[in-house]
């Protein structure tokens, strides 16, 4: 009998990855337990993560990490491959994409903050097309859109001021050890 | 409080006001119509009955299948009985808001709900 070893190479880089979705996934757990008024409506805690990701360690690694929360999220609170995982997988590709395009813009005059809410307006934008196209085809899912769209106003705000504020510390920890 | 706002920058004050002003748009417009008030059903294409949503009532009408069943309950209305083969006027359930309608097109009725404001004026007339 031949003796094959399927050896992984591990890099530093695939544990950063893995760490940080863990740190997503807890934060998708607390969003969950959270109470919410109507379904939809989520702090979406998680994105915290992807903004601090995304400002360090750049784009790819934060789509590395957006999708093992959304897969390891879903798997955890037992919606995969349910409706919701794909509302929340779409809702996380147009935010990252938008998160792509909005990277580039001025950082002088742009912050986490407005990445957070155009990453949030993106999410929800999302997730209410593939819910009209696919979960209810009535335009009535669209009555929900001012409350939706305020409510992602809101979080995306205080989302992005926590992770301006994390990035500004881990900043200041670094340059005066 | 103050070191928070610290971190919001120029451009990001342009991004809140700018969403903050969308999102107040976004409520006239998805939200139009204000209240249900009156159920129009229509024959043919010719109104068959207006009637307003306060009593709670029952109408039959008649169509070159048969009978479209349609009532009509304090701020709601809907088709109760139809006989479309594929009931999709039935499967609409109860309509509420403004410019909603169920139309059984194979009986030729509809149920359309209206508001104060009539939302499709321009097009219709």
């Amino acid at each position: 009998m031949t003796q094959s070893v399927i050896k992984l190479t591990v890099t530093a880089e695939d544990r950063r990855v893995a760490w940080l979705a863990t740190a997503a996934v807890g934060l998708s757990l607390v969003d969950a337990a959270i109470p919410s008024p109507l379904p939809g409506v989520k702090p979406g805690l998680a994105n915290i993560v992807t903004l601090v990701v995304l400002a360090r360690y750049g784009w790819g690694t934060a789509v590395w990490v957006s999708a093992l929360r959304v897969l390891a999220g879903s798997l955890l609170l037992g919606y995969f491959l349910a409706p919701g995982f794909f509302l929340s997988l779409t809702g996380t590709t147009l935010s990252l994409l938008t998160l792509g395009a909005a990277q580039h813009l001025p950082t002088r005059w742009f912050g986490p903050v407005s990445l957070s809410i155009l990453a949030a307006f993106a999410h929800i934008g999302g997730q209410l097309l593939l819910a009209s196209a696919w979960l209810i085809p009535h335009d009535g899912v669209f009555l929900l859109t001012p409350i939706f769209a305020g409510a992602a106003l809101v979080f995306g705000t205080l989302n992005g001021l926590i992770a301006a504020k994390l990035l500004a510390e881990t900043a200041s920890a670094e340059t005066s050890p | 409080m103050k070191s928070w706002l610290a971190l919001i920058r120029p451009g990001d004050w342009l991004v809140l006001l700018g969403s903050a002003v969308l999102v107040g748009f976004s409520v006239p417009v998805f939200w139009q119509g204000g209240m249900a008030d009156r159920a129009i059903i229509r024959q043919e294409g010719k109104v068959f009955a207006e009637v307003d949503l306060k009593a709670r009532k029952q109408f039959a009408v008649g169509g070159p299948l048969g009978t479209t069943l349609i009532a009509v309950e304090p701020g709601r209305a809907r088709v109760v009985s139809d006989p479309s083969p594929r009931q999709y006027c039935v499967r609409q359930g109860w309509l509420m808001r403004p410019g909603e309608i169920a139309i059984c097109a194979p009986n030729r009725v509809s149920v359309q709900i209206a508001g104060r404001t009539k939302v499709y004026d321009s097009i219709s007339y």
